[in-house]
């Protein structure tokens, strides 16, 4: 039996202790690279398999399920682990200078650590068919991130990671409770077991309320407004390289849990979500924007743009139909791809120049031009110009609000698209036409350039060549619209 | 794949990077200039003589919708008109930017061509999503150019430039395009339109509204705003946006939406068309009367291209075969006729410091090819015999015949004499006014601008007074171009 | 309603835990707070668990009738991951103290508003 399910898990997890153990920054950075590079391999070969002859399953210890732990592999898992573990790579790799500018050097070797056991308990999430594993899983990942947060300059990394810490053990206490109550009515705790036991029990209160407490703790986890307080203070504080693999990574899982729950375990139709899921999302989405155009240091504003971004992928849930679903699946990747390039090149410039505030980006494009061009060109997509990668997800969040009828709702989603312009073009006018305080030309070094100039890249190639990212969404669509696994 | 078709899409490009590496060698750069807009101006020419239904697809981003380069008639007329002026507008801009001793010459010009390529691509769009990818890049590179000045006022116009831009764009115009996808089932342009036989008529009618005000760059009131503010760009912007690129899209785009997605027979039987022709009739009104109240020379000239554009717009409205031959003519002889207006309007600045209606009295004795030139270019506005603009009007108000269309008729009429009040006063005043009235230029030896700008004034005043006799394959294009 | 009796104070652990978790604005209060919430998700597990007549969980030839040994299990990790938890934001705290002076909530966020 192939272990290729459990290697990306297995890899990043096992890795983390040996870099402890090994105590030298350079070789706990090297063997992060590589872990996260071999994960990367097996996600990238998962996905080949998983597309080519279904899901993959694998049995825990030989353990078959439902008794034992099954990791079970399907297209919306096999997608995740590929934007997680593409994400934490080019982190990774970004890394070193940035980690080595803004943690102490005593702590920078459980930076690593930390980074790895948070990235792996990530792909543990996505990869496991069990629903108590997952919980432990996400455990694992909120934790390593509470301790990445705090690793930031500012001492008030410390309060957003204990903030964190609060609200995000709310959320899997939630989250647990759920599970409990699940497990009373079914008796296992298998995912596909859950699914088919549940449709005998399905409208009793138990149930009812262990689907609200899941919700809740889910989008607890998601920072869907209005549970989102620890966000923008957690992004801000945390170390740049943290905040770029966190903003990518961390919510996409939530929202990876949240469809698994809705879709595969609970069923689509199980309560009225629709309407709550689209009042939220679009509140988000307004709401974020525009906290995020009074912003003056960036962390905090491309912060608030996530809260909206999150919205957007909320919404697309909410619609309640394939285009919907479809232009959520595609956002959690573009998304990624857009929120990667920019924390990235803001680590960049608070690394040559001192912090990420609107002074340091005064004719920012004259310092650090290629830098500036990154930002430049995922602003386009965050914006949804045509021609990257946003305006696919926003044509198909639109598309899917025409095909309800809900015109005006499309009308003000394109409008909390203008509240975007305005933020963006606050970063784009200071970077080109404000005058430096001082015109000195230092661009990032080459191993920060590289990463954050092709997800920049990305943006744009995947706005033009989609057939990859579409055919793999279409393949989710389906299987969890036509019936669960 | 044809070459053809690259060498007006990419050769823009291409010059814009040359451009920017050769930023240190003044000269060097400003030929690279020049000699691409010589290229493309020839390509372009070649392309009119045989014409050739050219086309290729670059990529599908959408299932379904791909980025496409067709050329179509109506297309070409475009591409006729900005292939041309680029070359004439690069010389005048060299002319003033040194002239003038402008900074950031290297990013002007690379910008320049940038924009110069997105039109292009504009007119060669296949389908409505290509075009739109290019709308907004034009939007986006020509704000560099709108903030050049790099001044608080110069921001500040930006900013409101790129507001009503991107606002109209994004909530109205891109809405359309995907309601039209949803309804249509493609977004190809098309002789005859999309549109089934049977489609919604509120469905349609909400989605002409949508185009009509969604698409910015066609300035109709209220939004019409970005127009005046982009005054603040230097003069040779100014021309550029004003008779060749921006607005010239805008009109573009709501003439092929209304010919080749709606379609002739849609347009005339939804009842919205005719309120919609009548807001445009009113901005054409409007507009003129304001323009006759700025003493701002470029102010002036910036209301009256609001009020030409509308022309465009009443005419696509008016939704009849003649009307809209006279729109996609107005598109043609309106770029020559303004883009004299506005080299004059800098060759007045440039030489003789210049910048309102007011202190030009007497400017004839010193300036006197320019005012000529600004004569000549008035009388093409007005639409007046020998001047191109006398077709445009002959085919509107043929257009609107047809469709008994009163008011259009009156509006032309009444906006040709608001143009008489606002255009011919200034030469009239410039030659024929006292020596002793307040406020004149001293007699002096006469000073034109310098030579580039000079050559670039005689080039579009000739092609002006050419397009009336040699309108003939303008006219063939635009006859064919709305045809189903 | 006495079958119930155990599920309403689980409840009631619960929104005890979490108004401690809100209303207080000590750290360690706070923490205090979220470990009663986990503690009484602990004992809904168990209560679930439990079998009336049922042996512990041991396989044994004469006993017929189990508690269920899963639950059982799943706390265990639930416990040890509530420790790690725990033992995190102790730590915290404690960084915080050192960088600020305080562990009072009201005291920190206005530190922070005026950063």
């Amino acid at each position: 039996m192939s272990h290729l399910p459990v290697l990306p898990v297995l890899i990043l997890l096992l890795t983390a202790p040996v870099c402890l153990i090994i105590n030298r920054v350079n070789v706990a950075w090297l063997m992060t690279v590589l872990a996260s590079i071999l994960a990367l391999v097996c996600a990238w070969q998962i996905l080949g398999q998983v597309l080519s002859s279904g899901p993959l399953t694998y049995a825990l210890d030989g353990w078959e399920a439902p008794f034992g732990i099954e990791y079970r592999i399907d297209l919306l898992s096999a997608w995740m682990l590929f934007i997680i573990s593409l994400l934490g790579s080019l982190v990774a790799l970004f890394a070193r200078q940035s980690i080595a500018y803004e943690i102490e050097p005593s702590r920078q070797v459980y930076f690593y650590v930390a980074y790895l056991l948070c990235f792996g308990a990530l792909m543990g999430v996505v990869s496991s068919g069990d629903i108590f594993h997952i919980f432990v899983m996400l455990e694992i990942s909120a934790l390593s991130s509470y301790t990445l947060i705090a690793m930031g300059r500012n001492k008030l990394a410390l309060w957003a990671s204990f903030q964190y810490l609060i609200l995000g053990t709310v959320g899997a206490t939630f989250i647990l409770i759920g599970i409990g109550l699940i497990y009373a009515m079914t008796g296992t705790l298998n995912i596909a077991d859950i699914a088919e036991r549940l449709e005998t029990v399905e409208q009793s209160r138990t149930v009812i309320t262990a689907f609200v407490f899941m919700t809740l703790g889910t989008l607890l986890k998601l920072a869907l407004f209005p549970l989102h307080l620890w966000l923008p203070n957690a992004y801000t504080y945390a170390p740049s390289v943290a905040s770029a693999f966190l903003a990518a990574t961390a919510t996409k899982v939530a929202l990876y849990l949240f469809i698994r729950f809705t879709y595969t375990v609970f069923g689509a139709d199980f309560l009225p979500m629709s309407i709550i899921l689209v009042a939220l999302g679009i509140t988000a989405a307004v709401v974020g924007s525009l906290i995020a155009i009074s912003q003056t240091n960036l962390k905090r504003l491309f912060a608030y743009s996530s809260v909206a971004q999150i919205g957007y992928l909320v919404l697309g849930l909410g619609m309640a139909n394939q285009t919907g679903l479809t232009s959520t699946l595609i956002h959690t990747f573009n998304h990624a791809l857009m929120k990667g390039a920019l924390f990235l090149s803001l680590g960049a410039v608070v690394y040559r120049l001192g912090d990420s505030t609107f002074k340091e980006f005064f004719g920012l494009g004259q310092r650090m031009p290629l830098t500036m061009a990154a930002i430049t060109i995922a602003c386009a997509s965050l914006l949804g110009l045509p021609g990257t990668a946003g305006f696919i997800s926003k044509w198909y969040l639109v598309s899917a609000a025409i095909e309800n009828d809900w015109w005006l709702l499309a009308g003000v989603i394109l409008m909390s698209s203008l509240a975007t312009a305005v933020y963006v073009w606050r970063v784009i006018d200071a970077g080109y036409f404000q005058p430096a305080v001082n015109t000195q030309r230092s661009e990032a070094p080459i191993v920060m350039l590289a990463p954050m100039l092709l997800l920049a890249f990305a943006n744009i190639y995947f706005g033009l060549e989609t057939s990859f990212t579409l055919m793999v969404v279409d393949g989710i669509t389906s299987s969890l619209l036509g019936g669960g696994q | 794949m044809s070459l053809m078709l690259l060498i007006p899409l990419v050769l823009p490009l291409v010059a814009a990077g040359l451009v920017v590496a050769t930023g240190r060698y003044p000269n060097l750069r400003d030929s690279i200039s020049v000699v691409a807009g010589f290229i493309v101006a020839a390509t372009v020419v070649m392309i009119q003589q045989d014409f050739q239904p050219y086309s290729f697809t670059l990529a599908e981003p959408l299932p379904g919708i791909s980025l496409a380069f067709r050329l179509d008639e109506l297309g070409l007329i475009f591409m006729l008109v900005a292939g041309l002026l680029w070359p004439v507008t690069t010389l005048y801009a060299i002319g003033y930017m040194r002239g003038h001793g402008e900074a950031h010459q290297t990013s002007f010009f690379a910008w320049f061509a940038v924009a110069i390529g997105c039109t292009m691509a504009i007119a060669l769009s296949a389908n409505l999503f290509t075009l739109f990818l290019f709308y907004e890049a034009l939007t986006l590179a020509t704000w560099p150019l709108v903030v050049h000045a790099r001044t608080d006022e110069a921001r500040a116009g930006g900013r409101t430039y790129l507001s009503v831009l991107l606002i109209t764009s994004i909530v109205f115009f891109l809405l359309a395009i995907i309601g039209t996808w949803f309804v249509a089932g493609t977004l190809e342009f098309t002789k005859g339109g999309v549109f089934p036989v049977d489609v919604n008529t509120t469905t349609a009618s909400l989605l002409l509204v949508l185009f009509v005000f969604g698409i910015g760059k066609a300035a109709i009131m209220p939004f019409h705003r970005w127009l005046p503010a982009a005054m603040v760009a230097p003069t040779p912007v100014s021309a550029l946006l004003h008779a060749v690129a921006v607005v010239k899209a805008g009109v573009f785009t709501l003439l092929k939406v209304c010919v080749m997605i709606f379609g002739e027979d849609l347009l005339s039987s939804l009842e919205v068309t005719e309120l919609l022709m009548y807001v445009a009739a009113a901005s054409i009104l409007i507009a003129s009367i304001i323009a006759m109240r700025q003493d701002n020379l470029k102010r002036r000239l910036a209301y009256s291209t609001v009020s030409q554009l509308n022309y465009v717009i009443m005419g696509a409205l008016i939704a009849t075969g003649p009307a809209f031959v006279g729109s996609a003519l107005q598109i043609a002889m309106h770029a020559f006729g303004k883009i004299t207006l506005f080299f004059c309007a800098g060759a007045i600045l440039v030489a003789a410091h210049k910048s309102k209606v007011s202190e030009l009295r007497g400017l004839g004795r010193t300036m006197p090819l320019t005012m000529v030139a600004f004569f000549i270019a008035s009388l093409s506005i007005i639409g007046i015999p020998p001047t191109g603009g006398t077709w445009v009007k002959w085919y509107l108000l043929m257009g609107a015949l047809e469709a008994d269309a009163v008011i259009p008729m009156v509006v032309l009429m009444i906006s040709s004499l608001l143009s008489v009040g606002y255009l011919l006063v200034i030469p009239a005043r410039a030659f024929f006014s006292g020596d002793a009235a307040a406020g004149s230029i001293e007699a002096g030896p006469i000073k034109e601008a310098p030579w580039p700008m000079l050559l670039a004034i005689c080039i579009s005043t000739a092609g002006t007074v050419l397009l009336f006799f040699y309108a003939g394959p303008f006219l063939k294009l635009a006859t064919l171009g709305v045809s189903p | 309603m006495p079958d119930q009796l155990a599920y309403w104070l689980i409840i009631g652990l619960m929104m005890i835990g979490l108004y401690i978790v809100i209303a207080h604005a000590n750290l360690i209060k706070k923490i205090i707070g979220l470990s009663i919430m986990q503690i009484s998700v602990f004992m809904l597990y168990i209560g679930i668990a439990y079998v009336e007549g049922g042996a512990i969980p041991i396989i044994d030839a004469n006993t017929i009738l189990y508690s269920n040994p899963i639950p059982h299990v799943l706390i265990l990790t639930a416990i040890v991951v509530g420790i790690a938890t725990v033992a995190l934001a102790m730590a915290l705290i404690i960084r915080i103290n050192e960088a600020f002076g305080t562990i009072e909530e009201d005291e920190l966020a206005a530190g922070a508003g005026e950063q």
